[in-house]
Order: structure tokens, then sequence, then C-alpha cells
């Protein structure tokens, strides 16, 4: 079955077409990569599955479901969140802080609730308040809680990005290039997280990466784009053997 | 008690209420505004009216003076809170001094002449009563998952969105909330002043109102509390010397942003928690700073 299929998806920029009619679904539970050289359009596709730009043309179909131009809080209840290119987390609070904020989706209480600190406040801020420090934990980011998020190290950064979109108990997480700027090292302890992450919280998982031992490593499916265009997709043994996409990465002469 | 001191803590009240209005907006979800004195002026016309020609009881009259503020400022971020940059701080300000002129020219209301006659039902403890209720609403509201939400939007709004955050009804819900507070404190000025005139509400208590948030510090409620104490009382001490009453209370501010550009207290809370912990953290970097002299780097 497929969690999110894209149909026809294109987007331009006045003149530039940064993606063109782009067709491709993603299997529910799998982790799929999305790779191409720079500028291809990736993070573009991002963009317009949550909303965060407007589509040109063609759908985005969600479990069915178009959502197609929803507005990006929208998509994120409907189970879609991601991580960005460049890291925006809120910056100037804290790491538990971080966390907690996203976790607002599991409360119900009103306004009111909170002013006049009723019980259902006061008991919802209880569970909040232990669900973002069990997220924590789950990533490794429990003895840093109370730093400020900026002075996080770059990949616990990252980390902590992951760990917000997961505070929504997403079905769907986009993650763009989440090992840039990560070495070897820590470029393997966040494959081994994304899959142990991915199993425990049920989650699909579509990611851009240009780390391709990660993207080999870990996809079980892989679409390779170029100049807004699908160049090519399947099994990661497929696409190393692809006369197209090796041209289109190493260049070809004549 | 003393009536001089006593009048200056009443004003500060006033403005208090106010400030902490705009804290919500300013400070809290990011948002400036340079309308708060029409809100005030809204507020403080309809509790005037209700309680001089209605004869309607004081709090009442208050707080309805608040939600037709709210309503107001309701109007406003519908059309321009949607819109990207700074519409909305613009649209604030010609608002502010749309109302001005409005009232300049409603007879009904005594125009440009102003309206004398206001009953005197404004004192000390009223004043110190709606604001402690003002100020437990609003660290309520602000330590709640609507709170820290209207704080994200301050922070990164893509990302607010992104983790699920309705920008825009967050939004309005802080501007609406802040007017109110602009409107109580209006209706609390009218009943203080017994007489309203619409230039009591122009363009300089708007900005005097910003003034006093971002020196207070942005994102502290404590801050705005202290920020509207000493800015209302800084130009009534100063006015023995009245000459250089202006100049002083402009380079008081100055010299506060440029040894503190966030503000007395912007981002802290003086609540006896975080007192404590400060005591902690100078006790320790004290005991830090000893042993650092023995042990040498470590890093
Ligand atoms: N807001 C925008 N306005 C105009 N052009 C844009 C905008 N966003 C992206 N583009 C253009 O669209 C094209 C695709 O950009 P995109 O960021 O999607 O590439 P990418 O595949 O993510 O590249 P990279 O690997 O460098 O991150 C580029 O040519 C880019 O300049
Ligand atoms: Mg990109």
């Amino acid at each position: 079955m497929n969690i999110l299929e894209l149909s026809g998806l294109t987007k331009k920029f006045g003149g530039l077409t940064a993606v063109g009619n782009v067709d491709f679904k993603v299997k529910k539970d799998s982790i799929t990569g999305l790779i191409g050289p720079n500028g291809a359009g990736k993070t573009t596709i991002f963009n317009l599955i949550t909303g965060v730009y407007k589509v040109s043309e063609g759908k985005v179909i969600f479990c069915n479901k178009n959502i197609t131009n929803k507005e990006p809080y929208q998509i994120a209840e409907i189970g879609i969140t991601r991580t960005f290119q460049n890291i925006r987390l809120f910056k100037r609070l804290s790491v538990y802080e971080n966390v907690l904020i996203a976790c607002h989706k599991n409360a119900s209480y009103s306004i009111l609730d909170s002013i006049l600190m009723m019980p259902k406040y006061k008991r919802e801020e209880k569970q909040l308040k232990l669900q973002a420090n069990e997220l924590l934990e789950i990533m490794g980011l429990s003895d840093r809680r109370e730093l400020i998020a900026n002075n996080l190290p770059y990949g616990l950064q990252r980390r902590l990005e992951i760990a917000r979109a997961l505070a929504l108990k997403p079905q769907l997480l986009l993650l763009d290039e989440p090992a840039a700027g990560m070495n070897p090292d820590e470029t393997e302890q966040l494959m081994l997280l994304i899959d142990d992450v991915r199993k425990k919280f049920q989650l699909t998982v579509l990611i851009i990466e240009h780390h391709m031992d990660l993207v080999m490593g870990i996809c079980e499916e892989i679409m390779v784009l170029n100049f807004g265009c699908k160049l090519a997709e399947g099994t990661p043994y497929d696409i190393q053997n692809n006369p197209k996409v090796i041209e289109a990465y190493l260049g070809v002469e004549g | 008690m003393n009536t001089y001191i006593e009048g200056i803590l009443i004003l500060a009240g006033i403005n208090l209420m106010a400030v902490l209005g705009l804290s919500l907006l300013t400070g809290f979800t990011g948002l400036f505004s340079f309308g708060h004195a029409g809100f005030m002026a809204i507020g403080g016309y309809t509790s005037a009216m209700l309680t001089v020609k209605f004869h309607w009881p004081f709090i009442p009259a208050l707080l309805v003076g608040g939600l037709v503020a709210a309503l107001f400022s309701a109007i406003i971020g519908k059309v321009t809170l949607n819109l990207k940059g700074d519409y909305f701080c613009i649209a604030t300000l010609g608002f502010g001094e749309a109302i001005r002129l409005i009232l300049d020219n409603v007879q009904y209301f005594g125009g440009a002449r102003g309206w004398p006659g206001i009953p005197n039902y404004t004192n000390l403890w009223n004043v110190l009563g709606i604001n402690l209720v003002a100020v437990l609403v609003l660290a309520n509201l602000i330590r709640s998952r609507h709170g820290r939400n209207m704080i994200a939007i301050r922070e990164e709004e893509l990302a607010s969105q992104i983790v699920g955050i309705n920008v825009f009804k967050h939004k309005i819900t802080s501007l609406m909330i802040s007017a109110s507070y602009a409107g109580i404190a209006g209706g609390l000025m009218a009943h203080y002043m017994t007489f309203l005139q619409p230039k009591m509400f122009s363009l300089v208590k708007s900005t005097e109102l910003t003034i006093i948030v971002i020196f207070g510090g942005l994102g502290s409620i404590s801050g705005s509390v202290l920020g509207a104490l000493v800015l209302t009382a800084l130009p009534e001490v100063l006015r023995s010397f009245s000459q250089w009453r202006l100049v002083c209370y402009g380079l008081a501010v100055i010299i506060i942003m440029i040894s503190r550009p966030e503000g007395l207290l912007g981002g802290y809370e003086l609540t006896p928690s975080s007192m404590k912990k400060l005591y902690n953290r100078l006790r320790l970097k004290k005991q830090a700073g000893k042993q650092g002299l023995e042990g040498g780097d470590i890093q």
C-alpha cells in the first residue's frame, strides 16, 4: 500500500521549472530515498508536500486523500512532519522546550482551562512533560535537556530536530539531508537511529541525502531526480547500476 | 498614604495593565504594535459611556470596554495578520491614529475638546487587584501550550507551522487578549482622570508602551512590571527640575538599551525559584573561580 503519492507534481518559479511532472509513490512502512545532484528540486518536493510552497500543477495524495495545497500546520495534523536542510530549531529555547512545544497536539485543554488552572490542564500538562522527556531519552538528548538549542553541537541539533518532528506522532517523516555536516561515525550512528526510530514509531521515512553509503544502506526504494524530473527509481541495486544515474552524477563526455 | 505617591502608583498601575497586554503581543508573540493607545481609547470611551450614560457599575463597564477593544483588534488582525512582512505593524499605527481622529469628531463624547465629568471610580486598590489578576492570567497563559506556541511563533515561524501550530490563530488570539488588556487600562484611566480627550491616546502613548516593554525586557512579565513602575515614576520624580525631565528619561532608556540590549529582564522572570537558581549559580561560579586558580585549564 502507498502512503504517499505524487502525481504530475510541478513547481515553477517564474520561468524556472524546479519540479516538473513528477510521479512517485512511497510505500507504507518503507524507508525511501530521494537523491539527485544539487539544485535537482529535492527540497522543493518536500516544500510542496508540506505546504510550504503552493503546487503549480499536479497532486499530493496521502493515505488516499488529496492534501494538495493545504497549510503547513494542517499537513502536520494530518501526519506528515519534516526536518529542514538548514536546521530550523527554536534556537534560543532549551532542548526540552523545543520538544515540549511540538508535543502540543497531544493535549486538548483550552486557554480558559490553563488560565483557571483546571484539573484537565494540570493532568494533560503533566502528560506532555512526560512525553517530551521520553522522547529526549529515546533520542539520547536527556543529559542536555536544559541546554539552549543553539549551543548544541551540530549533529545533536539535527537529532533534536528529528525529536521535535517525532513529538507530533507522524505517520510519515521527511528528512532533508539529516547527515549533512556529520562525520562518518556520526552518520553511521544516525543511520542506526533512523532505523530504530522507524520501528519504534511505526513510521514511513522519506529521506533526502547525499551520503551514498547511508542511502544505499538503509533505503529500500530510491528515486533519482535530475533537473526537476524523475530520472530513475528502484532498489539501491537498480539505481547503482543504472547508466542514466551514473551519467547524471559523473557527467559524460561527448 | 501620601496622595502624591498614591497618584504615581495608580498611573503606573494603569500603564502596567496596558504594558502587560503589549508584552504578550510583542514580548511573547513577536508582533510589534504602534496602535495600543487606540485600544486604550476604545476601552476608555466604551466604559465611560457605560458608567456615565447607562449608569453601569465600574467593573462590568471595564470588562465590556476590554471586550470591545478586543473585537476591534480582531478585525485588524483578520485583515493583516495573514500578510507577510510588516503590514500588521503599519496597520496598527494607522488604526491608532484613525481612532483618535474619529473621536475628535464624535460630539456625543465631547469631540476634541474632551469629555469631563466621568465618575472617579479608579483607586489604588482596584488598580492593584486588577493588575494582580492580569499578571496571574498572563503567567498561566504563558506556561500553557497556547503560550508556548506563541513563543514558538516568535522564535521561528516556519518551524512553528511545521510542528502543527496554526500561526494565524495564535497571533490573533494573542492580539485580542493584548487589546483587551489595553482596553481595560483605558477604562481605568478614564475613571481616574475623570476626563477623556482623544489626544491622550496619541502615537506618543503607543510608543511609550512599546518603550516600556522593550526597556523591561521582551519575553518577561516581571520585566514589564518593573519597566512600567520605573518609567512611569521616573518622569514624575524628575518633575521638580522640569526642563531636564525628558532628557533624563531618554538617557535612562538609552543607557539601559546600550548596556542591556535585551532589556532589564529580557527572557528572565523574577520568581522565588528563579532567584534561588540565580543565587546557586553565583555561588557555584565563585567556587569554580577558586578551583580554577588551582586546577589550571581542563579542556
Ligand atoms: N523560493 C524559490 N524561489 C526561486 N527559486 C527557487 C526557490 N526555491 C528553490 N528554487 C530553485 O529551484 C531549484 C531546486 O532547488 P532545491 O532547493 O529544491 O534543490 P535541491 O535538490 O534540494 O538541491 P540541494 O541538494 O542543493 O539541496 C533550484 O534551481 C533553486 O534555485
Ligand atoms: Mg535541498
